[in-house]
């Protein structure tokens, strides 16, 4: 099936609560497939058709503030209406999935896809100090196996989780395996598990407030604090990321999303002219792989980091490697998808064999 | 001859003599940061007495507005989340559906109902979620220091309006609530105040059907009160009031909008 279609499949079968979104391709799928399979007829699942993606985020907000597991999904236009409630739910402390598909921009863009939102989803995105844990899909499985994960981190965490794919995951078709169907949380569980959210004052308990509001600069300052140690603890323990023949290699390619599979298949290529070359695909985009990436560079004679956007994951690689090594870029841009040979080339021309500039 | 003359003080403070009390939900712990004469302090009071006497307490969440309630979170013993500026229906749209048992009501002012929460006020209206809008309308916007609100009324000064709101650089007042009728999601509207005793007595009253709807999932209920904003309008509690009564309630005139409970 589609990887929007295994999107809605998937968040109903691990259990959620809520989805709230507005249409924008190419991810309406997503939406459309939720209100075909009905899923507050069988599990009890709310899902609603905002008037605005700034209303679905707020009502992700309200869900999450009530300790329900609660998603949106949308595309780069729409995610970028989303950022003032993302950064609310951040610094409130919630837990709530996010799935961007994103397409070209800047401005309304291309339907096509486009990696050009990694900055957006990993360095912030919304104002204030704040970091989401960002999942990178490359195939339709990991699309379903996100959403499990992605709920579990957000949960884990208290913070707000993303799927940050693409048009081509989005849309492309492939065989899924798809998880058992995993009854929602009763009421009575959510308040145990979550005794922070608002749903009540059951029992006579002490009023819950959600709020991200705090005029006292010495304790905004504690508040800060405390996300920036969750973040930390986030970085030291939530890594993710995946190696392909990285050993024996001369060459690192890191590419992440469905472009490391055309990446895959240019070190294919690649071995075929006997130039050997690694793949490291980072897996969590925030938290980045550093530690992975410094490691699997150490000794090899170069890099070229591969996206569909002008150069924005390569900031992150050339932090982990220093100047250690040439590290080069090369990405197409506007919704144009380059082959495994083009992939290849640019190996070629940037880092095995670059030309001299003058 | 003095009462107090010939009783002493312990004999005339007791539960039997009471004739009022502070709301047992308005919390005595924190102290409220609205200045003196402000509306907001007693439509605080009327909400705790409300939902005190509806015996919703437990299973009430409030969602408070950015403006001068942003701190009603403070004050009255509910579960409350604070929404982003304008946002409060949104959020309460998902705390209702996704607890429907529960009793969810908004708590917006000016901006947040009729300028930047337009599309989120109406479209919960117009989807008739189950919850209750409150609406504090002062004509102005208190908390950022007395600037236009779009229920400023035409010739009113404020920040924004040194010399006048002016129908050709500004537009007209807003009456959002006359809207809110015409959605088939409604099924109560009316604006109310809370200048005179009456006046809050009436409003409570309001409030108490508001949250009845709310309880008997009837659909939206919105209940604006016109208030006040002494600081904001540069005048004493008392000329204020007076101000209201002269120049807003021509603009904004109190009584029911929409029933439909009586219909039925």
């Amino acid at each position: 099936m589609k990887g929007n279609e295994a999107i809605a499949h998937a968040v109903i079968r691990y259990g959620a609560d809520g989805y709230f979104g507005y249409p924008i391709t190419p991810q309406s799928e997503v939406l459309e497939t939720l209100e075909e399979l009905m899923p507050w007829e069988t599990t009890g699942m709310v899902v609603l058709q905002a008037e605005s993606e700034v209303a679905a985020i707020n009502m992700v907000y309200g869900g999450a503030a009530s300790g329900k597991a609660v998603m949106t999904s949308s595309s780069s236009p729409g995610i970028s209406l989303k950022q003032e409630g993302i950064s609310y739910i951040a610094a409130s402390e919630l837990p709530a999935l996010i799935l961007n598909v994103s397409r070209g921009g800047p401005g309304l863009g291309t339907i096509q896809p486009s990696q050009a939102d990694y900055f957006q989803a990993t360095k912030g995105g919304g104002h204030g100090d704040y970091h989401l844990i960002v999942l990178a899909p490359s195939t339709v499985q990991e699309m379903v196996d996100f959403v499990g994960l992605g709920f579990d981190l957000a949960f884990k965490h208290r913070t707000p989780a993303m799927i940050l794919a693409d048009g081509v995951v989005g849309q492309m078709m492939e065989k899924v395996v798809l998880p058992e169907q995993k009854p929602r949380r009763t009421d009575e569980e959510v308040r145990k598990q979550c005794p922070w959210a608002c749903n009540g004052r059951i029992g006579g308990r002490k009023r819950n407030i959600i709020s991200s509001l705090e005029l006292e600069s010495s304790r905004m300052e504690v508040i800060n604090e405390r996300l920036q140690a969750r973040y930390a603890e986030i970085e030291r323990t939530e890594t993710r990321w995946e190696e392909i023949g990285t050993k024996d290699a001369d060459y690192l390619i890191v590419a992440f999303g469905s472009i490391a599979r055309i990446a895959t298949k240019a070190k294919e290529l690649a071995a075929e002219k006997g130039i050997k070359v690694g793949i490291v695909r980072p897996i969590t985009l925030w938290p980045f792989p550093t530690e992975a990436v410094a490691k699997a560079a150490e000794g090899k004679k170069g890099i070229l980091v591969v996206e569909l956007n002008a150069g924005q994951m390569i900031q992150d690689v050339r932090l982990a490697v220093h100047d250690k090594m040439p590290v080069e870029h090369f990405g197409r841009l506007g919704g144009i998808i380059p082959s495994p040979e083009e992939v290849l080339n640019a190996l070629e021309n940037k880092i095995v064999n670059p030309k001299s500039e003058a | 001859m003095n009462l107090c003359d010939t009783m002493e003080l312990e004999e005339i403070i007791r539960e039997e003599n009471k004739v009022y009390a502070v709301p047992e939900l308005l919390d005595q712990s924190v102290h409220m940061h609205y200045c003196p004469g402000c509306s907001h302090g007693v439509v605080h009071k009327l909400i705790s007495e409300v939902i005190a006497e509806l015996g919703i307490t437990d299973h009430t969440v409030g969602v408070s507005p950015v403006g001068c309630a942003v701190f009603a979170y403070n004050y009255i013993d509910v579960d409350w989340v604070e929404a982003a500026h304008g946002r409060a229906p949104a959020v309460a749209t998902a705390l209702n559906r996704l607890w429907p048992e529960n009793v969810v009501f908004t708590y917006q002012g000016d901006g947040d109902m009729s300028a930047i929460g337009t599309a989120e006020s109406i479209h919960a209206a117009n989807r008739g979620e189950n919850i209750v809008m409150v609406f504090v309308n002062n004509a102005i916007y208190g908390m950022t220091g007395g600037q236009m609100a779009p229920t400023t009324l035409i010739g009113q000064k404020t920040a924004t309006t040194p010399y006048g709101r002016r129908v050709d650089l500004n537009g007209h007042p807003l009456e959002i609530t006359n809207l809110m009728p015409l959605l088939d999601g409604t099924c109560y509207v009316t604006r109310q105040s809370v200048h005179t005793p009456a006046a809050a007595r009436k409003t409570k009253a309001c409030l108490k059907k508001a949250f009845e709807n709310a309880i008997a999932k009837r659909g939206t209920s919105v209940v604006e009160v016109v208030a006040t904003c002494n600081s904001g309008w540069k005048m004493s509690p008392e000329k204020a009031n007076e101000w209201m009564a002269e120049h807003m309630f021509k603009v904004y005139p109190l009584g029911d909008l929409k029933d439909t409970t009586k219909e039925q």
